[in-house]
Parts: structure tokens; C-alpha cells; sequence
């Protein structure tokens, strides 16, 4: 049915987007993060077709980036306190191409697990040298690269004794207003995932796994910095009717 | 058939969203000054009526002739004709749940099943508690005649459609959104 609902009444011929991967995304309401409770709609979410204004989206540029955003280790006079990593990776679809120039933002806590915000009230010690705030452009290739430090884990309450895994907190534009995207990067081998309800609200376990990291020895630098590869996949697009004519998936 | 890759999960901004995602022209959709401009404020509540202090708005829009700068609209990329129109708008409310957006109103647009759509906003939500964005629309109340024949409100519920629409206020107009409630607004999957 691909071709009926791109080819247009007007002569608008629109790329369409697939529709969000319910199984993928964690369901709104998770009542395991309790937060969710009195925030998760109640009203089913209505079908929106994809129109002018869903196919397009911000193309935001160099203009809003600065020289160190991408390093969060020479934000400062100083250099912070913790591990030094690399975080780097692919932004393509899911058809695997790959998505240029579009901006990726990132936050993140410090090396004792505490955030530069002032509503951060965990007395684990601030660091004069580490904002945790940094904002990078992909490559031609889709391809972004941090330095930073490894954040820690900190304690909500959630639930009892409840602790958050390290986490680095990514936010991506994507061509399209579709493609905008949210999400968090997790660490291999983080013994807190077991009793994280963040995490754990994507219930399909090959999804979840997306989230975590891989480490890179091959990235790792002698020396100097630990390297982890982040790929992360947005939405592909349906093909469109002059390709795939035969494809009535 | 190309390669078909998982997406990445949706994860919630947190508590802490306004460390990295406040920019300090998030606001501007227009520049101050520009001719025509004018603010939308709004309160963010929950289920329980509580302002959602932690919660962050961005909204998209067409320039004021209707077009975009962006190379998938099949009339082509248009620069905008207003000057420092970005046509994006952010920003996280604050410690009584407003946020405000400074724009100006979008043109109608060509519906690729033939209408027209009436001038609108496209809003994303983001906020701790909400483990993937909400995704809803803006239509402006001096728009009656465009309005009744744009497809997306005529495919919500009658006696929910006023959700989407902002209400008149002294600099612009009010749009508030209820997570939940009597008037929960309504949200879209795209």
C-alpha cells in the first residue's frame, strides 16, 4: 500500500517516515517509574498522518555550536575529575544511511554522579572543571565524537534504595520532525541495571541492549582516554513509490 | 530492499533537562521586534493538577507564507522572507510550569490529499516522567473558517478539538496542555 498514501491529491509527493516502533519505545505508562503515573496521557494517541510540517524539521547548524562544546574536559580552567572517555559513534536511519550534519546535544552528571543543576540537591561533590553539557554536528558520514568524563551513578528515590546507572543523556533533531529523539546511553556491564525501571521500560531486550554502549579497544587511546562507540539508529523511511513498486510489504 | 536497522528506545530528559537543553534563544522563533510577532505562554499540569516544573516544549512551524526551509518539501527549500525566522521554537517551563515561545502565525498549507491545512503549531513535549515526547498541535482561534476543514482537527473527537486550540491572551495567546484530566489534551502518534 506504499504507493497510495504517498502519491498525492495536490501533486505533493511527500517522503513518509515509518511510524513510530511501538515495541521499541518504552510505553508511556510504566508504573514502575512512578513518575509516569500522573504524567503518561490516558487517552490513546491519535493517527496522525505525516504532512508538511512532519517531514520536515530544524536544520540547526554550526551557528550554534562552539569549539569545545564537544570536549567537556576543556570547558574550564581545569581539568575535571574522573575517567576520561571517548564517546563516539554513528547517527544513521533505519535503512542505514546516514545522517549528515544534524546536531547531537548531550548532559550528563559528573564523576561522583552529581548534575551541575541546581535542583540536583545529592550532596555528592560539585566540580569546579565539569559542566556536563556538550553539543556536537555529525560528519558527512553521520559520524559525532565527545571527550568527557565517566559520570557516576546516583541515588533517587524512586523507589527503595534506588540508584540510577551511569548514563550520558543524548538528544538528536534527525532531518525531520519524525526523527527527533530522546534517549540515554548506558555502560556495558553495569550492575544497577537489574533495579532501573528507566532502563528496563523498554521491554523488548534487543532494544534495550541499543542503549548500551560497546567499548572500543581499537579507539582507546594509549595513555590518554577509554573509547566508547554509540550508534544510534532514528527512523528509516518508507520507500517511497518509484522504488520497491514490487514491495507490498 | 535496503538494510532495515532497530531505532533507538526513547528514554525520559529527566529531572535535569534544563542543564542541557536550555538555550538562551530557545524562545525566539522570530526575533524580538520582528513585525507581527507575539507570544504563546502556557501552563504544563498533570493528572493531579500540579504544575510540571520539569518539562520542556519545542514547536515547528511553517514561515508566514506557508513554506520551509528544508529540501523534503516538495515545492523546494525556501529561505524565509522574515528576517532570523528559524521556525523552531524551545523551552522548558519554569517553577510555576509556564513556558513561552515568541512567533509569529504560520501560513496555510497544502494537504498532499487535496485540503488545506489550517495554520498550526507542531509541539513536542519532553519532561521527567514521560519516557517518550508527546506529540501535539497548536491551531490559532481567529482561524474559524480554516479550522473547519482542516483534516487533522476534523479527524480528532468534537468534543476534544478545543484542546488544540489556543485561547487569546493580552500579548498573543494561551495554550496550556494537560498530561491527564477532564481536558487532557490530545496527543499524536506520527
Amino acid at each position: 500500500m506504499t504507493t497510495q498514501d504517498t502519491r498525492a491529491g495536490g501533486g505533493l509527493v511527500l517522503p513518509r517516515y515509518r511510524r513510530d516502533d511501538v515495541d521499541a519505545h518504552p510505553p508511556l505508562l510504566s508504573p514502575g517509574y512512578r513518575s509516569t503515573v500522573a504524567r503518561a496521557p490516558k487517552h490513546p494517541l491519535i493517527h496522525l498522518p505525516q504532512r508538511l510540517t512532519e517531514i520536515t524539521g530544524p536544520l540547526l547548524g554550526e551557528g550554534r555550536l562552539g569549539p569545545l562544546d564537544h570536549d567537556l574536559t576543556r570547558q574550564h580552567d581545569g581539568e575535571p575529575q574522573g575517567q576520561r572517555i571517548m564517546v563516539h559513534g554513528r547517527v544513521r536511519d533505519g535503512d542505514g544511511r546516514p545522517v549528515p550534519r544534524t546536531l547531537v546535544e548531550i548532559w550528563q552528571a559528573n564523576a561522583a554522579g552529581r548534575y551541575r543543576d541546581a535542583r540536583d540537591t545529592w550532596p555528592a561533590p560539585l566540580d569546579p572543571h565539569f559542566t556536563g553539557v556538550g553539543r556536537a554536528l555529525t560528519d558527512d558520514q553521520g559520524r559525532y565524537r565527545f571527550i568527557t568524563v565517566q559520570p557516576g551513578a546516583y541515588p533517587w528515590r524512586n523507589h527503595d534504595n534506588a540508584w540510577r546507572p551511569a548514563h550520558i543523556h543524548f538528544s538528536l533533531f534527525g532531518r525531520a520532525f519524525t526523527q527527533r529523539l530522546v534517549t540515554q546511553m548506558y555502560f556495558p556491564g553495569d550492575p544497577l541495571f537489574f533495579q532501573d525501571p528507566i532502563f528496563n521500560s523498554v521491554r523488548d531486550p534487543k532494544a534495550r541492549e541499543r542503549m548500551i554502549a560497546r567499548y572500543d579497544h581499537a579507539t582507546t587511546t594509549p595513555e590518554w582516554a577509554l573509547a566508547y562507540e554509540f550508534d544510534i539508529v532514528l527512523r528509516g523511511r518508507e520507500s517511497t513509490p518509484f522504488e520497491d513498486e514490487d514491495d507490498d510489504e | 530492499m535496503s538494510e532495515r536497522l532497530g531505532v533507538m528506545p526513547a528514554q525520559t530528559v529527566g529531572p535535569y533537562l534544563h542543564i542541557g537543553l536550555r538555550w538562551p534563544d530557545g524562545p525566539y522563533v522570530v526575533p524580538e521586534g520582528t513585525p507581527g510577532a507575539f507570544w504563546i505562554r502556557g501552563r504544563i499540569v498533570d493528572g493531579t493538577g500540579t504544575p510540571v516544573v520539569d518539562a520542556m516544549v519545542e514547536s515547528w512551524q511553517a514561515d508566514p507564507d506557508g513554506r520551509f526551509d528544508h529540501p523534503d518539501d516538495p515545492r523546494g527549500a525556501r529561505p524565509p522572507v522574515l528576517a532570523g525566522f528559524r521556525g523552531f521554537g524551545r523551552s522548558e517551563t519554569d517553577g510555576q510550569g509556564w513556558y513561552r515561545l515568541l512567533t509569529v502565525k504560520p501560513g496555510a498549507l497544502p494537504d498532499p490529499e487535496g485540503g488545506t491545512e489550517a495554520p498550526h503549531l507542531t509541539l513536542s513535549v519532553f519532561g521527567r516522567g514521560l519516557l517518550h515526547r508527546l506529540v501535539t498541535r497548536l491551531y490559532f482561534p481567529d482561524e474559524p473558517a480554516a479550522n473547519a476543514v482542516d483534516p487533522v482537527l476534523r479527524g480528532v473527537d468534537a468534543d476534544r478539538r478545543d484542546t488544540l486550540l489556543a485561547t487569546p491572551a493580552a500579548d498573543g495567546f494561551r495554550f496550556d496542555i494537560h498530561l491527564q484530566g477532564a481536558h487532557e489534551t490530545v496527543f499524536f502518534a506520527v
